[in-house]
């Protein structure tokens, strides 16, 4: 699903970025204010959105899984793109593309079937956990033998 | 392309992987070190992710560096076409990260996931050719 949006929000974004930014005039530097105004032009906006969706998706993704994992993943938005451009647009695609189109897919196939995460040795983890409870036991020892001492002292004490 | 221009070319492209390769290696790294934004946002809620992620210093560094990333690539196509630009760095970035995930993120690269890195680079190559 989280990478479902990362592959989806991605190309959409910057599709939607490209149309906005063929729609306006062309911007030179010597006036970079109208940049600014470009952003609040509605398929601007939305590509923005977009983009801000996917950014949100793809970290939540990096929290979970691989970044070797992630990124063929992410990819895959090369194809939703190539897909969209055939059947929505009706753009003519070569025969390099659909080879492109198989390797992508086949790529994120063979990914997908592993493990998204790497497993972390427990025994470091473990080890660590273990020193802090031996700190403790050794701190309390010590809490219980001042006690017993202070009980001896005050047995001898003449009544 | 004359010598001195494609030496050119090839450091700005250079240039869009290697601070590419940097930041999503630094923001993989915060996103780890922050823990699993599932199990932050039931416990915590929306604010509680947020929070747990703009105070990770190293997520801001993997975001500069990203950001850096995309001038270098505004720079690269202003001087350079699209069509070699997007299938060069795109493809690369992609063997790079599966490097530095291996050393840096100390990731495991098993052969499955170099076959899927190299058949995606490719394939990116391809579409965008």
């Amino acid at each position: 699903m989280i990478l479902g949006l990362v592959a989806l929000c991605a190309p959409l974004g910057d599709t939607c970025l490209s149309r906005g930014m063929v729609n306006l005039p062309p911007i030179t530097l010597a006036h970079p204010l109208t940049l600014v105004a470009a952003v609040f032009t509605p398929w601007i906006a939305v590509g923005i959105a977009l983009l801000i969706g996917f950014f949100a998706s793809y970290l939540t993704a990096l929290s979970w899984a691989d970044l070797t994992f992630v990124l063929p993943a992410t990819a895959f938005g090369n194809v939703i793109v190539a897909l969209f451009a055939r059947f929505w647009l009706h753009e003519a695609i070569s025969l390099e593309r659909w080879a492109g189109i198989a390797l992508i897919t086949l790529g994120v196939g063979f990914v997908a079937q592993g493990p998204s995460l790497t497993e972390r040795p427990v025994v470091p983890q473990l080890r660590a956990h273990g020193s802090e409870l031996a700190a403790d036991a050794s701190g309390l020892d010590e809490s219980l033998q001042e006690l017993s001492r202070t009980e001896d002292e005050q047995e001898v004490q003449p009544r | 392309m004359t010598h001195t221009s494609l030496w050119f070319a090839v450091a700005m492209i250079a240039a869009v992987v290697v601070s590419s390769t940097i930041g999503e290696v630094l923001t993989a790294a915060a996103m780890k070190s922050i823990g699993d934004l599932d199990d932050i946002r039931a416990r915590s809620g929306l604010k509680g992710a947020i929070k747990a992620v703009i105070t990770c210093p190293l997520f801001f560094a993997g975001v500069g560096f990203l950001a850096l990333a995309f001038f270098a690539l505004l720079f690269a196509l202003n001087h350079l076409n699209l069509s070699l630009v997007a299938p060069a760095s795109a493809s690369l970035t992609l063997v790079t990260n599966a490097i530095a995930g291996k050393f840096f993120l100390k990731e495991n690269v098993d052969r499955r996931r170099w076959t899927a890195a190299v058949l995606v680079c490719i394939g990116v190559y391809l579409l965008a050719h």
